[in-house]
């Protein structure tokens, strides 16, 4: 069996502001989402694809931050090799896969790598990609997926011929519509990429050389300056995706790539997750160091980290309860993102709308409470994002509360 | 203001109520037609066997001027219409406001409910010893009696002679006119809702008669010592009740007759009517639930909600400062105060 490699682009710590405030005091892959790091959803997906031998995260975060759950990983996947590797300038997704091209080629040599981004919520259909790729024998194969035709200009969108799975033509967040098949975030390439990449470097290059409007930028991304010309070359293919994808860009898509995960756990390992009962709905993940009283009703779609204290008639629904929460009695918390360390109070709710499938500017909708806010009993706190360390003793509704 | 006339038939007004008074057609006098409504128009259309009709405003025509748009529909024959503005909280008695209405055979009849603060609304006076209206007093600042006018009128198609299709106030412009014509009755709201008045002045009345009671020791409170649920004070529950022990009530909770208040529930200013359910952890303040209603667990209620006979508030909602009609079942959050929403006029056949 040819050897394959995977990379992860975790990206850094200016990326997750979108995610704030979550990613104040939580690196954005590190974010538990349906119990896991948000990294740990294509590390161990990858770590099942027959004959991948090592996965390389790139990003970045400092070394330390992603020290421990390289670690922990190691131990969870002992056959294969796992390695964080620090940017430290911004070469641009492309432009960092190249930087770090021995480290991904070093022997055992793979034939083909894939590369996921970190910032979506898929079922990893790595061994179907890689039924298509082997059969056409091209450069790479991405994960098409189908989007509403509304949103479709917010991604990269994708022309395929029907008949050969033949990338026709890629534009990056286009002005117009073109398809509703867009970018995934999940390739799978042949170890030439690097060759092509080279290619497409020299002729930025090139262009900055002979037009001095263009201003120098070291920077190659993979997707406008590698795959458009790829495309262009009919060297890539797209391998359409019908299972569930979603882009975790926001702190309310991080619910819902939640539950879709949990629903996928639900499936593939239902020992993970909590055992349904008549107080727990499935799909509902509890962390084994957890406190959950019998009588609190829980789920569906609902993650607990480790330490959460959940009290006497306690309600919670289409959420995630970091690490080290109490909610006490009668409380409920609905459609919302409770961070670490937080309490909150007796018969105070703490309640948001469902993730819209657009976002309207300075619409809030998921409720995200930050980092030890505390929340007086009886209160109300819906569609808010509530900083950290804040105390809340009044009712509140959309509304930032700094 | 958004009008939603999607809410108008889901929970706005008692269609059937109104059929039963004779309504035929049905005109709803909005800023925009929404077309996703149509199909469920055609099905209460169906139901009923009457016809909705959209009078859709271009520019905002005011309180009076919808009726002059809707001028072909209202006025096709002699028989007198209803107009219907604002939320309201319960099944208005308009069979008795249509008899009213026939036999004083003048132009028109307002409907007035009473209020313990009338300097904050418009007061309807009415002549000595007679239905028929004097003048109106807006916000006034002697006391020149306590009916207000509660938003539901009958008149006779005569009345669109009087309205021009351009912005007019029904309230300041055309009433005037018909009272000093001697032409305007005023219809008391019978019953319980008479008394009440708006929902919250009677929950201030409730407060203040359950500190009277406590002030005087009176043997009807519900005794702390005895109850440990009863938080606060105030607290007057009916024998028949049925409290759960975990419950928390208090202060200032009028609880009526069969009322059932289940484990973890969480009450304060508010009154729950006879044969009401209260189930697990709910939570309510500031609100009244009306006879027969059921509110779902860990549901919240708040901000003077007004549940009517027989309502259904499913689980886990939020329902914030909602009148909702009788025998309504709601089954998604109410999450702002609904205020004045569309206006309705129909024509009685």
């Amino acid at each position: 069996m040819s050897v394959t490699k995977g990379v992860i682009l975790a990206g850094g710590p200016s990326k997750g502001t979108r995610m704030r405030p979550l990613t104040l005091d939580c690196p954005k892959p590190l974010l538990p989402i349906a119990g896991k790091p948000m990294i740990w959803h294509p590390l161990s997906a990858l770590a099942k694809v027959p004959g991948l031998t090592e996965i390389i995260i790139i990003g970045f975060y400092e070394d330390s931050v992603m020290s421990s759950f390289i670690k922990e990983s190691k131990r969870e996947f002992p056959n294969i090799g796992i390695s964080y590797l620090r940017e430290y300038k911004a070469l641009g997704t492309a432009g960092g896969l190249y930087h770090f091209r021995d480290s991904i080629l070093r022997p055992p040599v793979p034939q083909n790598i894939f590369i996921c981004n970190i910032d979506i919520c898929s079922a990893y259909p790595f061994q179907e990609m890689m039924d298509l790729h082997s059969k056409h024998r091209g450069v790479g194969t991405i994960m098409g997926v189908n989007v509403k035709k509304e949103t479709a200009v917010r991604y990269g969108c994708i022309v395929v011929d029907p008949e050969t799975q033949q990338m026709l033509h890629y534009v990056e967040k286009p002005e117009s519509w073109i398809s509703n098949t867009v970018n995934g975030g999940i390739y799978l390439f042949d170890k030439s990429l690097f060759d092509e990449i080279k290619v497409a470097m020299d002729e930025k290059t090139a262009r900055a050389a002979e037009d001095p409007l263009i201003k120098p930028d070291e920077r190659l991304r993979l997707e406008q300056d590698v795959i458009v010309p790829l495309a262009a070359a009919k060297k890539m293919h797209v391998y359409q995706s019908r299972d569930f994808w979603r882009q975790i860009k926001t702190a309310a898509s991080a619910v819902t790539a939640s539950s879709l995960y949990l629903s996928r756990l639900q499936k593939t390992s239902p020992d993970f997750l909590a055992k349904p009962s008549s107080n727990i709905i499935p799909p509902v993940y509890i962390d084994s160091t957890a406190t959950i009283d019998p009588s609190a009703k829980i789920g569906p779609n609902v993650a607990i980290g480790p330490g959460v204290v959940v009290g006497e008639g306690v309600r919670v629904k289409d959420a995630i309860i970091l690490e080290g929460t109490t909610l006490e009695k009668h409380s409920c918390v609905l459609n919302s993102i409770v961070g670490a360390n937080c309490t909150v109070g007796a018969w105070a709710r703490v309640d948001g709308a469902p993730e819209p499938e657009q976002d309207v500017k300075g619409q809030i909708s998921v409720t995200i409470l930050a980092t030890e806010v505390s929340l007086a009993p009886e209160t109300l706190v819906r569609s808010c994002i509530v900083l950290p360390n804040k105390s809340l003793n009044r009712n509140s509704a959309n509304e930032v509360l700094l | 203001m958004a009008q939603t006339p999607g809410r108008i038939l889901q929970q706005g007004y008692d269609i059937e109520a109104l059929v039963k008074a004779g309504v035929k057609d049905i005109v709803l006098a909005v800023n925009y037609r929404p077309e996703v409504m149509v199909s469920v128009l055609k099905k209460t259309e169906e139901e009923f066997g009457i016809n909705i009709h959209f009078s859709v405003e271009t520019e905002p025509l005011g309180t009076a001027g919808p009726l002059a748009l809707a001028r072909d529909i209202l006025g096709k024959d002699d028989s007198p219409f209803f107009v219907l503005n604002s939320d309201v909280t319960c099944v208005y008695p308009f069979e008795s406001f249509r008899d009213f209405h026939l036999a004083h055979g003048n132009e028109g009849s307002i409907m007035v409910t009473k209020v313990a603060e009338p300097s904050a609304y418009g007061v309807v006076v009415t002549k000595p010893g007679s239905t028929v209206i004097d003048r109106f007093v807006e916000k006034p600042v002697e006391f020149v009696g306590n009916r207000i006018n509660a938003g539901i009128y009958i008149f006779n198609p005569s009345v669109l002679d009087r309205i021009q299709l351009q912005p007019t106030s029904i309230e300041k412009e055309v009433f005037p006119a018909i009272a000093a014509d001697g032409q305007l009755h005023s219809f008391d709201l019978p019953g319980f809702w008479m008394d009440v008045g708006q929902p919250k002045d009677y929950l201030s009345g409730t407060c203040l008669y359950l500190s009277h009671l406590t002030a005087t020791h009176s043997p009807l409170l519900t005794d702390p010592k005895q109850n440990k649920w009863v938080y606060g004070g105030n607290v007057l529950v009916d024998p028949s009740a049925e409290i759960d022990p975990t419950a928390v009530i208090g202060p200032n909770v009028v609880i009526g007759p069969d009322a059932k208040i289940g484990p973890g529930v969480r009450l304060q200013r508010c009154v729950v009517l006879s044969n009401a359910v209260v189930r697990d952890h709910a939570w309510i303040a500031n609100s009244i639930i009306g006879w027969n209603s059921n509110v779902g667990r860990w549901t919240r209620v708040e901000n003077i909600t007004v549940l009517g006979d027989d309502v259904t508030i499913k689980d886990e909602l939020y329902v914030n400062g909602a009148s909702v009609l009788p025998h309504k079942s709601i089954s998604t959050s109410i999450t702002e105060p609904r205020i004045v929403m569309c206006k309705l006029a129909s024509l009685l056949a």
